[in-house]
């Protein structure tokens, strides 16, 4: 994408740009995050690969990495596409907004090296400072934590004074209050404490109330700003419904951060804080998939009305990435996050393969196909075109990515089965139950289609890749 | 438009909702800092005092003990009054053939954790129940029958105590396999190991209202020759 820009609307927009940047690099992270778990989802099957010298750990860590990081990087650049649109100024301080992207690339960089080539250090607070964390998801050393502080620090500076001169749409109100908070979470993510209770406590408000609090507010903002962008939504409706979608996100995501209170030492009241108040997250979830199917057809039912003829969409494949979004979102948080949400289930499943059933389809249907979609808008700005459709290469990558990450969640929710009945309900967990769980055929059976659906999701991954390096320029080219 | 929706509804106006959603957030934020506060003082690591009352006593007192734990007996009972087991404090052990003054132990425990860290355990494993799932659950890894007298373990190390075969095991992990998957080198030193088993040990005396459920199910399986026996 965006290797010629042509004169257009977009080709003034220094943000626009920037945004692009940042989707470069996001989607480099992607690909490294599917590969880095196709390495460890073969260790599974096949232990002796690469032990030693590069660990189930260490590629494990990796594709977490990536994953947290490319999606920051996209939601980013989402913001530095939109923001010039939403407020109708530029934004301000993009000079420094690019340094910032290349300190931050460089800092990622510097880490993702670390990570892979030096792995591990001695029982010191220097690895803490300087190799790794070891605290999941967030693993990055201390030196990167402040880096990424400062960067964000510019970051939020930018969007606020842009915010500040320019129009203060409802859409860009949720997002200057919600990066705010997700900004300032991620410091209760950066302290050493020799208490393990302690430390999950905290470790926790980065993981949960980012992604089911603050992060969600975000996707709410983006597909708000999706709907008027690509079909013409009218605003007032798609604002008042950000405007709930904010209420029941936050009134049910920051009180059901009690789920991951139940076991970790923690007193036995976060069993019933915790139990209602997630169990409540599904709620907006359904609201946000009504609400931009019914927009749609809403809004082709009035150009129909109108007599115009053809569709209202003006990019097919944003569009379809939306789309799924507001299913996978559904799906993936609110019914697989509702089946492993009350003490009650949670005490066999905490800690299986059925979290990571859930995670897979959560972080997918949730976070990355809606910053997919935004790529694609991002592509059809880069070109100036006026109605991007989908092609067989769109069609393909939706199709691949979609059907490998459900295959892998179908898969891994059954080897959670397996080991929530025999390994937690017959033989008691511990050291050996453990084992025979994971040596049972069902549950080898369910790792090996977990590995070919990764594959499927790669192949589709391909795909992503060469459409939205070629579709600008086959579009842009069909308009001339 | 706010004339506009004053005449029509209330349910269709936009700062309504807005209002709406500040006060809600900001009620839930406000709980979740009292809640904090209440939980911060519940899971503080407790005394060596508590500690001495619990062992007489044969019951927890803090959600959450102190370092000196790793100088007592660790039991895991069920509590008919809770419904499911819990960390229950014995009488004095040693450990690692000595008794640890508080500022040892602090010293050992720190070790410990910041090795944990270093070294990514929580990446293969889960630490309460939170990590990967490529490996064995630590919460309750000290109490695992594998690793008591007459346990595998002991016997695979040639070692008579738990924490001596864990710390073993721990410096060369891939030399003491148990299955096909091992656990990688990760160049322990003994002292980190050391600081490890003390980080294992006092985990397990974590009150974790019932995680995992039905564990002493293992060790009774284990102490009547069944499954997990071999
Ligand atoms: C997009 C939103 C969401 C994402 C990305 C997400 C992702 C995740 C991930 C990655 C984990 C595993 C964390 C770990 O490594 O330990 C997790 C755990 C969990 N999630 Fe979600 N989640 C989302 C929404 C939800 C919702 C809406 C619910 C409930 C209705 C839920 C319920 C849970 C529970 C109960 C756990 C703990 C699992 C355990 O005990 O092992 N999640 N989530
Ligand atoms: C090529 C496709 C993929 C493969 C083979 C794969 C494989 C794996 C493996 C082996 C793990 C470690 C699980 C464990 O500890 O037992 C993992 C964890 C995880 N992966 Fe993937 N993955 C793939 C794609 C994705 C995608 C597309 C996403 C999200 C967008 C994702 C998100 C996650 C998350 C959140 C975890 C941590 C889960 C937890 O702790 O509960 N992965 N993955
Ligand atoms: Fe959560």
């Amino acid at each position: 994408m965006l290797t010629s820009i042509k004169t257009n609307e977009f080709a003034g927009s220094e943000s626009k740009k920037l945004a692009m940047m940042y989707f470069r690099v996001a989607i480099i992270l992607f690909g490294a995050q599917l590969l880095m778990g196709l390495i460890a989802a073969i260790q599974f099957l096949a232990p002796n690969f690469l032990f030693e010298v590069f660990d189930f750990s260490v590629a494990r860590m990796v594709h977490i990495n990536a994953l947290v990081v490319w999606m920051l990087y996209a939601m980013i650049g989402s913001v530095y596409y939109l923001l010039p649109d939403e407020a109708g100024v530029e934004t301000v301080g993009i000079g420094l907004g690019k340094l910032a992207f290349w300190v931050l690339t460089a800092a990622v960089a510097v880490v993702v090296l670390v990570y892979i080539f030096i792995q591990v250090g001695p029982g010191k607070e220097s690895t803490i400072w300087l190799i790794n964390e070891g605290r999941e998801y967030i693993e990055a050393p201390r030196w990167a934590d402040i880096g990424i502080v400062v960067v964000v620090l510019i970051f939020y500076w930018n969007v606020f004074a842009t915010y500040m001169k320019g129009q203060k749409t409802g859409i860009l109100t949720v997002l200057v209050a919600d990066l705010l908070a997700l900004a300032g979470l991620y410091l209760a993510g950066m302290f050493f404490t020799d208490n393990i209770s302690m430390d999950q406590y905290w470790w926790w408000w980065v993981i949960h109330l980012w992604v089911e609090a603050t992060w969600e507010v975000f996707v709410g903002a983006l597909a708000a700003y999706g709907l008027v962008k690509i079909i013409n939504a009218k605003r007032e409706i798609v604002e008042m419904w950000l405007w709930i979608e904010v209420l029941m996100l936050f009134g049910s995501g920051i009180l059901g951060l009690g789920h991951h209170y139940f076991w970790i030492g923690t007193p036995e009241y976060w069993w019933e804080i915790g139990a209602l108040f997630s169990a409540l997250e599904p709620v907006p979830l359904v609201a946000m998939f009504v609400h931009v199917l019914y927009d749609w057809g809403k809004e082709q039912g009035i150009a129909k009305a109108e007599g115009k003829p053809g569709s209202v969409m003006k990019n097919g494949p944003a569009m379809a990435w939306i789309v799924t979004n507001a299913f996978g979102n559904f799906l993936g948080a609110g019914i697989w996050g509702f089946f492993h949400t009350l003490p009650q289930v949670n005490i066999y499943t905490h800690g299986t393969q059925f979290t990571a059933a859930h995670g897979h389809l959560a972080f997918f249907g949730a976070y990355a196909t809606i910053l997919i979609g935004m790529m694609y808008l991002g592509v059809q700005g880069a070109y100036g075109i006026e109605r991007m459709k989908a092609t067989f290469k769109s069609k393909m990558a939706i199709f691949l990515i979609t059907f490998g990450v459900i295959g892998m969640t179908i898969a891994l929710t059954i080897a959670g089965y397996e080991q929530v009945l025999v390994e937690r309900a017959e033989l008691g967990a511990g050291w050996n139950a453990f084992f025979v769980a994971q040596d049972l055929p069902w549950y080898v059976q369910a790792q090996i289609w977990r590995t070919i659906m990764g594959v499927v999701t790669f192949v589709g991954f391909i795909y992503l890749v060469w459409d939205l390096l070629t579709i600008g320029k086959k579009e842009a080219k069909a308009a001339a | 438009m706010a004339n506009e929706n004053e005449k029509l509804s209330v349910w269709t106006s936009i700062s309504f909702w807005r209002r709406s959603a500040a006060w809600v957030t900001g009620f839930a934020v406000i709980l979740l800092i009292w809640l904090t506060f209440n939980t911060m003082g519940q899971i503080s690591m407790g005394t060596d005092a508590d500690l001495k009352k619990a062992a007489q006593e044969h019951r927890v007192v803090s959600r959450v003990p102190g370092p000196t734990v790793i100088n007592y007996h660790i039991d895991y009972k069920m509590s008919k009054k809770r419904g499911h087991e819990v960390p229950v404090i014995g009488a004095k052990e040693p450990f690692f053939g000595k008794e640890w003054s508080e500022k040892e132990a602090a010293a050992l425990l720190h070790l410990g954790k910041l090795t944990s860290q270093a070294k990514n355990c929580m990446n293969c494993h889960t630490l309460l129940g939170n990590g990967a799932y490529y490996a064995p659950d630590l919460t309750k890894a000290w109490l695992d029958p594998a690793w008591q007298k007459g346990g595998p373990m002991q016997a695979m190390t040639n070692t008579n105590t738990t924490e001596e075969a864990m710390a073993k095991f721990l410096q060369n992990p891939s030399q003491y396999p148990t299955h096909a998957r091992m656990m990688p080198n990760l160049g322990i030193t003994e002292e980190e190991a050391k600081g490890l088993v003390a980080f294992l040990k006092h985990m397990s005396s974590i009150d974790t209202n019932g995680f995992p459920r039905n564990f002493s199910k293992t060790v009774e399986q284990f102490k009547t020759g069944g499954t997990n026996a071999h």
